[in-house]
């Protein structure tokens, strides 16, 4: 039976009713994949091969960008706080702000947005093609979850290799801050680490390793998402691989913030 | 037996399936004919469970299985083997790789086993010697007879093939209707193929059946469809142009 139209007055309420009701399915749909997802991870059998396959996959292809963006990031802060703090005379001070810089906040959000922008949007493209090739629909028919098979490892694998990639970006960085303040500024090498062992602390490493491991899950939650939900053909992939950076790297700095906020 | 009693899906406003009823006699070949987006690949996602219908029941062997879930699903589906239009075989592995991932998942069998019946089930399908090669290199026929082996691995019950000689050229076409009987020859499987190769595909069927706007307009052997009066089976069988409707 046709549905009688609404008086013109009332469809501005018809139009946000039926957003609103389209937001709430999705949100449930996005948590209702998580929770399978987390069931998957926990229960036997667990796909081992396609656990390393996902390491191999997010974090050892990654490693190129990682080192490159870590040691360049690294370099800028170095001559960038330098400058800043010549200015008051407490350049000193360079090893333990590079490195706190680092360690608590750019080295979490650059690594994740990084590995969003290599490995994430591969992970939507793959899983999106094997949507549309209906290769999803044979591991189901063949009465073979899915999720087990391609989301599950992903997540597992997002939790293991962010913090790597994090600790490598770190460690690059610190160097790269190295390179500019004492091989090109002048700075003391004793200056530069000993002011860091003083004021970095465990608390800082933790913050950081916290953030990373919350990013990884968050990363491969919403790109595995994505591409299990793709739309329609090549147009379908694309769509959601964009979409899946782009809200994946939205999600690394508002819960960054978050994180920030809560730890200490 | 398959038997599947008024069943009906709409997507959004457009209604693909209303009322539609059909019996598979087990062991027999049914033929699903019908024209592209007739609705003949939602048909079929209805009976392996990868689409709910909006009313109406699908039985297999007196099992409801339009309600099932999880567990009692998968348990339904390990009877069957599928053979996708595009063949679904997994990109990133080897065509062997393909052939015996089911065995490798679904049956608990010793590795040397598993390379015996994948090399057996590639040879029924005339393909001994291209296992080690990934599906993008091999051409187009010869993926969907990987696919074919691959779903007949596990010597399943019911066999559905959705549009299995899409794209190919009509001696492929043939080949892969022949392998089709030999193969229901062999293993007596019930076999549910959705196709629109007119004439060729009455050659296989033991039974046909004429999918129009989401109703099964027709059913019956390959020489009374053949010789049907309908107007609709006619025309499509003839492959009559849309404006010889209504003359």
């Amino acid at each position: 039976m046709a549905e009688r139209p609404l008086a013109p007055a009332l469809r501005p309420f018809e139009v946000v009713g039926a957003r609103t009701f389209s937001v709430v399915d999705s949100l449930g749909r996005f948590g209702t994949f998580f929770v399978d997802a987390l069931v998957a991870i926990v229960t036997p059998p667990f796909k081992l091969r396609a656990f390393i396959d996902r390491i191999n996959y997010i974090g050892f292809r990654s490693l190129l960008i990682i080192l490159l963006t870590g040691a360049f990031t690294g370099m800028v802060l170095g001559l960038q706080v330098y400058l800043t703090l010549v200015r008051f005379g407490s350049e000193a001070f360079l090893g333990p702000a590079v490195a706190l810089s680092l360690i608590r906040e750019l080295g979490p959000v650059l690594a994740a947005l990084m590995v969003t922008g290599r490995a994430g949007s591969a992970l939507t493209a793959e899983i999106g093609i094997m949507r549309i090739t209906e290769q999803i629909d044979a591991l189901t028919v063949m009465a073979l979850n899915p999720m087990r098979y391609l989301v599950a490892p992903s997540i597992l694998a997002g939790l293991v290799t962010f913090p790597l990639m994090t600790a490598l970006f770190d460690v690059v960085g610190i160097f790269g801050g190295y390179l500019v303040g004492v091989e090109l500024l002048g700075l003391s090498p004793g200056t530069y680490f000993g002011e860091m062992q003083t004021f970095v602390d465990m608390k800082d490493i933790m913050t950081g390793f916290w953030k990373s491991v919350s990013f990884g899950v968050v990363v491969t939650w919403v790109c595995t998402y994505k591409g299990f939900n793709v739309g329609h053909g090549a147009e379908g992939v694309a769509r959601a691989t964009t979409q899946a950076v782009v809200l994946s790297s939205v999600l690394i700095l508002v819960w960054d913030y978050f994180m920030g906020s809560i730890l200490p | 037996m398959i038997r599947v009693e008024g069943l009906r899906k709409s997507f959004g406003r457009q209604a693909v399936l209303r009322d539609l009823d059909l019996e598979v006699a087990t062991g027999s070949i049914t033929v699903i004919i019908g024209r592209s987006g007739g609705g003949k690949s939602v048909f079929l996602k209805h009976l392996i469970g990868l689409v709910r219908p909006d009313a109406g029941r699908v039985l297999v062997d007196g099992v409801e299985i339009t309600h099932l879930t999880g567990r009692a699903l998968d348990g339904i589906r390990r009877r069957y083997g599928v053979v996708f239009q595009g063949g679904a075989l997994f990109d990133s592995m080897s065509c062997a790789e393909n052939v015996a991932f089911p065995l490798r998942e679904k049956l608990r069998i010793p590795a040397d086993e598993i390379a015996k019946r994948v090399e057996a089930a590639l040879a029924q399908v005339g393909l001994e010697g291209v296992g080690a090669k990934l599906p993008a290199e091999i051409s187009g026929g010869m993926r969907k007879r990987v696919a074919i082996a691959r779903a007949l691995v596990t010597e399943p019950e019911i066999v559905f093939f959705d549009e299995p000689t899409t794209g190919l050229d009509p001696v492929l076409v043939n080949t892969i209707h022949h392998l089709i009987l030999d193969l229901h020859r062999r293993f007596r499987f019930t076999a549910l193929v959705v196709s629109h190769e007119i004439p060729e595909i009455f050659e296989i069927a033991d039974t046909v059946a004429m999918l129009h706007e989401g109703r099964i307009v027709e059913v019956g052997p390959p020489g009374a469809i053949q010789a049907s009066a309908n107007r609709i089976v006619r025309q499509f069988i003839r492959g009559e142009p849309d404006s010889s409707e209504g003359h």
